[in-house]
Formats: C-alpha cells, sequence, structure tokens
C-alpha cells in the first residue's frame, strides 16, 4: 500500500509563504498531476514530498509511514528532475547503477579499488548491471549504456533520468516538469510513453507540470494549484467541466473561458451584457454573479432573446475545422471568444452582428468570492452534465 | 552542506566551519599583523622577544616618518601611480581597436593576427627581458619611465578579453551606428568600450595589480632611486639603509601594501573578477 | 511632390549590374581591410617588437658567446645548453624549482579546495572569509616578503618564539640549506591559495543544485558520499586549470627569493627565474642567460599547452 497523505502542509521562504494549508490524498497506483503556474508552489509541495526540503508545518505520510524528517534515501521515492540532473562524469550506465549502488552496497564495498576486494562486491555488482541492463533495454537505451550524457539528444537523456528512477523500482515516482526541455514532437511522443510507464508498472506518479494538456492527457486526477493553495482535485474531464472555482475554470482550457458579470434578479434572471439568463442557484436577489461561458458552449441563433448574446464580429480565426469568432459585445469588457464547428458556421465577416446562445446547463456559475455556485448546491446535477457532455 | 540538505547545516557543523575558517584566516593574517605590530614598536622592544601585539612604547610615528623621510617613499609611491596609470591607459588605447578588428571586422590576416595574440599569451615576460633591455639600451631609454611602461604597452590579454567580450555584443548594434554615421573608431570608442566596461575595469584592475606588484622588470630597467616603482624602491631601502631596523621598513612596507589592499577590501567582487575573470572563462 | 521623388529609385542606381556589383562589392570590403590593419596596426606592430623579435632575438643569442658590452660574438651552436647542463648551480636551480613547484602545487590546490568548501558549505561570513584569503595574493610580494623576514628571524621571528615556548625544535629558517627551500614553498602556498581558493569556489557555484538533488535521492546523501559522486567530479575541470595555472605562477617565483635569501645558503634556494636574472644582468652572462631564458620559455610553453589540451576535454561534461 503507498497510498501518500499530505496533511495541511504549509512552507515559507523566510517571511514568503509558498504553501499554504495543503492537504491531499493519492491513492497507490493513481497519476497524479500537480498543475499551475509557475511560482504557485507545485514544485515546492514536490520536494517536500522528495524529502528535498523541508516543511514548516504539516505532515506527509506514504504508506503507513510519516515520513516528516526521513531522509530522501529512505523514502523509497525516485524523482526525474526538470533539468534531468544526469552527472555528467558517469557513463550511462554508471548514472543508473548508482542509486543502486548506494542502497545494495556498504560504504566499505564503495570505496574505490579496496572496495572490489571486501566479500560480495563482485557479486552485488553483477547482479547491479543486470537490473540497469534490464531496465535500460525496457526503454531502448540499451545501446546507450556506455555513452556519457553529454552525448546524448534531449529524448535520450530523458530516457536515461527516467531509467535511473525507474531502476530501483520506488513505490512512488516523482517527476519535475520532465518535458519541458524537449522540443513539441518529441513531448508528444514522451508523454505517450510515460503514461504508458505508468500502466505497466502501476505504482504511484507525481506529475509536475505548468502544462494543461499534459496535465490533462496523462493524469487519473488534475490538483491544481494556485499561490500555494490547492484549488481543485479532480478527474480532468470534471477540473475542465465543472470547476470548482473561477480561478480553476480560467486557468484549464484555450481559448480562455468567458466570464460576464452579472447581477441576479426576480424569477432566476441574471442580467449581463444587455441579456438576460436563466439561472438556477440558491441565492439573494441583488447578488452580483460571474457568469462563465466556455467558446464551445455557443451555438449560432437567428435572433436575439434570452440567454442569447448579440454583438459585432471583430475577428475571425479559422483554426482548420474550428473557427474562433470574436465578438464585441456592448456591456463587456473584453470580446468574447466563441469556438463554433467550421462546417455548421456560415461564412462569418469581420463587422457582421452575430447572435449566440447558450444552453442554461452549461452556463457555469460563481460567486464573486470566487467560488462556484451550484445549481441547488448539489453535485449530482453535475453528473448528470457530465453524461450530457460526454454524450 | 546547507544548500544540498533540506536540514541545513547542524549547529554544531556551523561552530566547526567558522572555527576553522577563523583559524585559517587567522594564520593567512599573522604576516600582516606582525608586520603593522613591529612598525610601531621601538627597536628595543622588537627585539626584546615578545608575542604581544601593541607596543608597550608606541612608536609608530617614529618608525612612519623614518620610513617617509630616509627613503624617497612618496616618491616610490608617485612613480608607481604614473606608471601603472600609464600603462593601463596605453593598453586601452591599444588593445581595443585591435580587439574590435578581431571580433567584428572580415580581414584577410584576421588568423594570422589572432594566432600572433594567442602565441603571445603563452611567453613569460621575463624570458623577453634580455632583448628588451638591450633594445632599451639601444635606443636609449634605460633608467627613464619609459623604460617601465614601453614593454608593457601592448597585452596580449587584453586584446584577447576583449575581443572574447566585443563577440558578445550583437552585430546589429555596429550596424545601426554605421547608419548613424559613426566612423568605426568612434564605434570602438563610443559604442564597443562603453558596452564592455565591465572587461575593461576588470582588465584595468588586473594591469594595475600586476605592474603595481611587479619587481622583476623594474629591477633591470631603472637604477635610478627617483624612478623606482615601490616594490623594487622598498628592496632599496632594505638593502641600504634600513638593513635590519625593522621598525621603519616594516612601516615601509606597510605603506606600500596599503594602497591596494585598500582598493581590493572596498571594491572585492570587481579584483576577485579582475584577478581571476578571465582564468574563469 | 518632394516626397515622392526622393523615394522613387533613381534608374541608373537601381540597375545594378553584376559585373558593377561585384566590384562595389569588392571596394567596400578592401574599405573594410585597410579600416581593420589601421585599428589593428599599432598593436601589431607593438606585438612584433615587443615579443615576437626579442622571443627570435633569445634564441639566436642563446647560439652565442655574446657578453653584453663586448664587440665581438661567436657562434657556438648549442655550446651554451651544454653549459647550462653541465653547470652545477643551474642543476640545482632547476632541482629547487621542481622541489619547490612539487610542494607549493598540491599545497596550494588541497588547501584553496578545503577553504572553498568550508566556505561554500555555510551562507554566513562568505565575503569575510573570501576576502581574508585572497589578502596576500593581492599584497606585493616584494614588502610582504620582507614582512615575512622579522618572522622568521633566528632569535626575535614569531615562528621561532612559538616554536620554543611549546617545547619543540627551532631553526634559521633562511640560512639553513634544509629549512630554505620548504619555507619558501610555504610562502608560496600562502600567497596563491587565496587564488585557488577563488577559482574552487567559482567551480562549486557553477554546480547545479538538482545534482546535489538527484544525489540525495539516489542515496548519496552523507557528506562523503556527495563529495565523491557530484561535488569533486564536477571540480575536475577548474582542478586542472588551478593545478597549471598555480604551477605556472610557482615556477615564475622570483621576488621571494630575491628579497630573502638571493638563492642562498649555497645554491639552497637559487630558482630558475633568479638564476636568468642573475646570470643575464648581474654577470652579464648574455648568451648563456638567454640559454636558461630558452630553458624556461620550454617548460612554461609545455605546461601551458598542456592546459590547452586538457580544456578541450571540458567538452565531455556538458
Amino acid at each position: 500500500m503507498n497510498k501518500i497523505f499530505i496533511k495541511q502542509i504549509s512552507k515559507s521562504f523566510g517571511a514568503t509563504p509558498v504553501l499554504r494549508d495543503v492537504s491531499l490524498s493519492i491513492a497507490d497506483g493513481e497519476f497524479l498531476t500537480l498543475l499551475g503556474a509557475s511560482g504557485c508552489g507545485k514544485s515546492t509541495l514536490l520536494r517536500i514530498l522528495a524529502g528535498l526540503e523541508l516543511q514548516t508545518g504539516g505532515s506527509v505520510a506514504i504508506g503507513e509511514r510519516v515520513v516528516d524528517g526521513v531522509r530522501p534515501k529512505r523514502r523509497d521515492v525516485a524523482m526525474v528532475f526538470q533539468s534531468y540532473a544526469l552527472y555528467p562524469h558517469m557513463t550511462v550506465q554508471d548514472n543508473m547503477a548508482l542509486p543502486l549502488r548506494m542502497r545494495r552496497l556498504s560504504s566499505w564495498q564503495r570505496l574505490p579499488l579496496a572496495g572490489r576486494f571486501m566479500p560480495g562486491t563482485t557479486a552485488t555488482t553483477a547482479e547491479i548491471e543486470r537490473d540497469v541492463t534490464r531496465t535500460a533495454k525496457a526503454l531502448g537505451i540499451g545501446h546507450l549504456l556506455a555513452r556519457k550524457p553529454g552525448q546524448l539528444s534531449g529524448g535520450q537523456r530523458q530516457r536515461v533520468a527516467v531509467g535511473r528512477a525507474m531502476v530501483r523500482q520506488p513505490a512512488v515516482f516523482l517527476m519535475d516538469e520532465p518535458l519541458s526541455n524537449l522540443d513539441a514532437m518529441l513531448r508528444v511522443q514522451m508523454r505517450a510513453e510515460i503514461k504508458e510507464l505508468h500502466n505497466r508498472l502501476g505504482v504511484t506518479f507525481v506529475y509536475v507540470t505548468h502544462d494543461e494538456s499534459e496535465a490533462m492527457t496523462m493524469s487519473d486526477r488534475v490538483a491544481v494549484m494556485l499561490d500555494g493553495e490547492l484549488l481543485q482535485v479532480a478527474p480532468p474531464q470534471e477540473i475542465y467541466a465543472d470547476p470548482d472555482d473561477r480561478r480553476v475554470a480560467e486557468f484549464i482550457g484555450s481559448p480562455k473561458i468567458n466570464m460576464l458579470e452579472a447581477r441576479l434578479r426576480d424569477g432566476g434572471l441574471a442580467d449581463a451584457a444587455g441579456t438576460s439568463f436563466a439561472v438556477a442557484a440558491n441565492v439573494a436577489h441583488g447578488t452580483a454573479l460571474t457568469l462563465g461561458i466556455r467558446p464551445e458552449a455557443f451555438h449560432l441563433v437567428d435572433a436575439g432573446g434570452a440567454n442569447i448574446l448579440t454583438g459585432a464580429v471583430r475577428l475571425v480565426e479559422h483554426m482548420g475545422s474550428d473557427l474562433f469568432v470574436h465578438l464585441d459585445v456592448p456591456g463587456t469588457e473584453h470580446p468574447l471568444i466563441a469556438r463554433l464547428l467550421a462546417e455548421r458556421a456560415p461564412q462569418i465577416l469581420t463587422g457582421q452582428t452575430l447572435h449566440l446562445g447558450v444552453k442554461p446547463e452549461r452556463l457555469l456559475l460563481f460567486a464573486a468570492d470566487g467560488k462556484r455556485l451550484r445549481p441547488h448546491n448539489h453535485r449530482n446535477g453535475t453528473v448528470l452534465r457530465m453524461r450530457e457532455l460526454a454524450q | 552542506m546547507s544548500t544540498h540538505s533540506p536540514q541545513g547545516l547542524s549547529s554544531s557543523s556551523a561552530v566547526m566551519r567558522h572555527a576553522a575558517l577563523l583559524i585559517t584566516g587567522a594564520l593567512i593574517l599573522i604576516p600582516f599583523v606582525w608586520m603593522v605590530s613591529l612598525s610601531i614598536k621601538p627597536p628595543g622592544e622588537i627585539f626584546r622577544a615578545s608575542f604581544s601585539f601593541w607596543p608597550h612604547e608606541f612608536y609608530g610615528i617614529e618608525n612612519y616618518t623614518k620610513a617617509l623621510t630616509e627613503a624617497p617613499l612618496p616618491q616610490y609611491m608617485l612613480n608607481g601611480v604614473f606608471v601603472c596609470a600609464s600603462i593601463v591607459i596605453l593598453q586601452i588605447l591599444i588593445c581595443a581597436p585591435a580587439a574590435y578588428a578581431l571580433a567584428k571586422l572580415d580581414f584577410p590576416g584576421k588568423n594570422l593576427l589572432f594566432a600572433m595574440v594567442l602565441i603571445a599569451l603563452l611567453l613569460p615576460h621575463e624570458v623577453l627581458a634580455l632583448p628588451l633591455f638591450i633594445l632599451g639600451y639601444q635606443i636609449g631609454i634605460l633608467n627613464t619611465y619609459a623604460a617601465l611602461i614601453v614593454p608593457y604597452v601592448v597585452s596580449p590579454f587584453g586584446i584577447f578579453l576583449f575581443r572574447q567580450f566585443f563577440k558578445t555584443i550583437p552585430d546589429d548594434v555596429i550596424h545601426a551606428a554605421r547608419l548613424d554615421g559613426l566612423s568605426e573608431l568612434s564605434i570602438v570608442w563610443k559604442i564597443m568600450v562603453p558596452m564592455a566596461l565591465p572587461a575593461i575595469i576588470a582588465f584595468g584592475i588586473f594591469s594595475v595589480v600586476g605592474h603595481w606588484n611587479s619587481l622583476f622588470w623594474p629591477l633591470i630597467a631603472v637604477r635610478d632611486q627617483s624612478l623606482m616603482p615601490p616594490p623594487l624602491g622598498i628592496m632599496a631601502f632594505k638593502n641600504e639603509e634600513a638593513g635590519n631596523d625593522y621598525g621603519p621598513l616594516m612601516a615601509a612596507s606597510t605603506i606600500v601594501v596599503l594602497p591596494l589592499i585598500i582598493a581590493f577590501l572596498s571594491a572585492q567582487r570587481w579584483f576577485v573578477e579582475g584577478l581571476t575573470g578571465g582564468a574563469v572563462k | 511632390m518632394s516626397l515622392a521623388t526622393s523615394t522613387a529609385p533613381e534608374p541608373a542606381a537601381s540597375s545594378t549590374d553584376s559585373a558593377g556589383g561585384r566590384k562595389a562589392l569588392r571596394r567596400q570590403r578592401l574599405a573594410e581591410t585597410i579600416t581593420a590593419w589601421s585599428l589593428a596596426g599599432p598593436a601589431l606592430i607593438l606585438l612584433v617588437t615587443l615579443f615576437f623579435l626579442p622571443v627570435f632575438a633569445v634564441f639566436a643569442i642563446a647560439l652565442t658567446d655574446w657578453q653584453f658590452g663586448a664587440s665581438d660574438l661567436a657562434f657556438v651552436g648549442l655550446g651554451n645548453f651544454k653549459e647550462v647542463f653541465a653547470d652545477e648551480g643551474f642543476r640545482a636551480s632547476l632541482v629547487n624549482t621542481i622541489v619547490y613547484v612539487a610542494i607549493v602545487v598540491p599545497g596550494t590546490i588541497s588547501l584553496g579546495l578545503v577553504i572553498a568548501l568550508l566556505i561554500e558549505s555555510g551562507k554566513s561570513c562568505r565575503a569575510f572569509y573570501r576576502a581574508i584569503h585572497f589578502l596576500p595574493f593581492m599584497a606585493t610580494l616584494t614588502a610582504m616578503a620582507i614582512a615575512w623576514e622579522p618572522l622568521l628571524h633566528p632569535t626575535i621571528g614569531l615562528v621561532n618564539q612559538t616554536l620554543a615556548s611549546l617545547g619543540l625544535p627551532t631553526a634559521n629558517w633562511l640560512r639553513d640549506e634544509g629549512t630554505v627551500l620548504p619555507v619558501l614553498a610555504v610562502i608560496g602556498i600562502w600567497q596563491n591559495l587565496g587564488y585557488a581558493m577563488v577559482l574552487f569556489l567559482a567551480g562549486l557555484k557553477s554546480i547545479p543544485q538538482d545534482l546535489y538533488d538527484a544525489a540525495d535521492i539516489d542515496g548519496a546523501d552523507l557528506w562523503f558520499d556527495r563529495l565523491r559522486t557530484v561535488t569533486l567530479p564536477m571540480l575536475g575541470p577548474v582542478s586542472m586549470f588551478v593545478f597549471i595555472v598555480v604551477a605556472l605562477r610557482a615556477f615564475e617565483t622570483f621576488d621571494t627569493v630575491q628579497v630573502l635569501t638571493q638563492g642562498g645558503p649555497g645554491h639552497a634556494s637559487e630558482m630558475l627565474l633568479f638564476t636568468l636574472y642573475r646570470e643575464s644582468f648581474q654577470y652579464l652572462r648574455t648568451g648563456y642567460g638567454a640559454a636558461v631564458a630558452v630553458v624556461f620559455l620550454c617548460i612554461v610553453v609545455a605546461l601551458t599547452l598542456i592546459q590547452a589540451r586538457v580544456l578541450d576535454k571540458r567538452v565531455h561534461y556538458q
């Protein structure tokens, strides 16, 4: 059992708080991604998990064991670094063997020259070499074992870094932006390979990235972090379709979600941008709300009315299968962006007036403090909508 | 090591670190401390064995007065300032345009010129002393300021360092300057040198420290006391007058060492950069 | 309308037939060459007169029996070199220099490294400790050699006083054949270790923190293991560089010999540059002195070439 429990972790560097009261539990064998913009504290949290950084408050347990103050070596975690952190003076073979040597050989046995004559050294060394070779073959880097990191390409170095982490079969894999130094093509390929590796090994992965698409494609669950706080932990599709917080909604999705400032009045109607929307929220009349509308939640209609936004087309971007239409709607600060299917949208010209309808169930409501307002404050609705979306 | 482990340096090893460094530091400083100590002691106390830093009878004024009056120490210092300043100014005047040509212009013979710079960089100056001495004798500049200055007016290290630095300045800056109507020489002085100021300062420190401290060539080039730079002057002072009169001799040493040490302590970063910068690159 | 005429290309200028274009290009290249040589000219002339002609002259003089001031000279081939190597004084000087370098280089490197590691192992007072240890490298060595003399004085010197008070044997450090060279070497270490330290500090700073983190995770988390897995190997290239630079500086030791011992007692502390100076400029044995200079030059150039060779290998670490 290698569940990870993170309990109320906080961390400050001097007077600057980096993590505030972060609690999270990660299931055995889960692929969990910590997603957030740079400086949100996600890497710090990972480093605390690894034992490279000491938390200011709170506690971490891996499996049944509280590991606070336990050295990284004794935590049974492996880590892949953004820079790969391969030892440049060692061959790939030695790089991958090091974690095994440090664990399986005593300090005496590791002594240069003299160590070779200690009892048991030869057998253990041979065993280590076998393990390294097997892992390297599994990753397709068997032919690179004699080279040094300086002679490898970016993708090969990345594999060696993964190999060094994998070779000692740790209970938990920690990955800190492992793909960010690769070019776009290779990143997509390695993304699939890491996911496949996770499926094959079946151990817990904690993966840090600022790249939304990596988080969405690889994870079982995504933990969205902002300014040292955990905003939401949920499966990718839920993070996208059912965000808990305005900041999560704004962070996920490209183009960005449209946000309309609105005020609730009688009859469950909210006024925004010159029209009114039917909303089902348990809040007092007169409350200020924000309506979130994903670009693809719009559909073209012929005339204005309730739940329909009307504006002048400012810009049309052709993206192949989709069109991104930027619409100037009176009463909104920024142009709205709608994503329409190219085949369904007729010729749209700049300056033309357009009517865009939104189904009420696709409106995301946020309170003034950024918290999500759910219809009847109930999750069931969400699940229903999720099904509908899936169809 | 604190940066390497989350636990940081435990307090006991932090104490050990300070203890070890204070001991090595103290050992390093002993010659300086003893020099200053002797420079304020009367002869009687110097020759009476004692460990005390501070004298029973403060004799500093007498020693320092003697150092400044019996030997032309102020003259030595002025010579040092004049020679070092002349050398560094001429070096920059001659090296910067050459470095610019090597870094930014394309011309036949460029590689040969650069190879010459690299070879000259290899040559220890002491090896050149004999022919330079003969040359100086032939043109009659031995025992003048010129003898101290001329052999150093071109610095291969300066050309090399400036070239490396100029190479990092984008070509577009030069193209823009040419379009603005600047001549090549004014590009060197108005654009390249100001932009390469850190390298110029580092080189200046390297050059001044080297020539202020140098003994070998001045020993060969000048005989007149009125021309001697500080190291040669203080050696002459030791040999001729002071001998075993340690008080004034230590006072003179202190005065010779002091300017660079004060400059170093007030601009540590620059000095370290200047004296190792070329090395670390 | 003036705008229109000024922007419109003039037909004559626009029709660049290829021959004319090439001609213009050639003219431009010629102009660049002239500019370049006029900028580099002074440096070139001075490099030739102050470096290259003198070096050739040294080799030429080394093949003659010329004495400075003499009106005639004769070609003696390698006679000077034979004489140099047959001379007991020179052989002593060469051996002394090698012994001196063999003490100064390891001493400077190991102390410089240890002090750099100590300074880098904590965060407080770094600049202070660096400044103290770097001070001797800055200070005028002639003056500091004069300051070392009373320290080493047989009766009133601090060194002997301290040893005597501890009940240890004392020595006449600078007048005893057995001690004079090691004592000069100690002064050499004292002077240079700050330089080695600063180079090592720069090397330590350039080791990525990630490597230490990886070593922690891999289990190399004890002080000694980390030193062996990350720190020392990553300092490899810097160490080689420090080795050569310190060796060069040690070979070029002159000031301490000149001020403190004049090569004595006997030849016990005579070193190459001092021999070079004395033969060439005191005894005016010009041909002989030139031969010594050539030998010295060969040693220095060989060392520097080794350095260039080794620094090339640094590529493997990238």
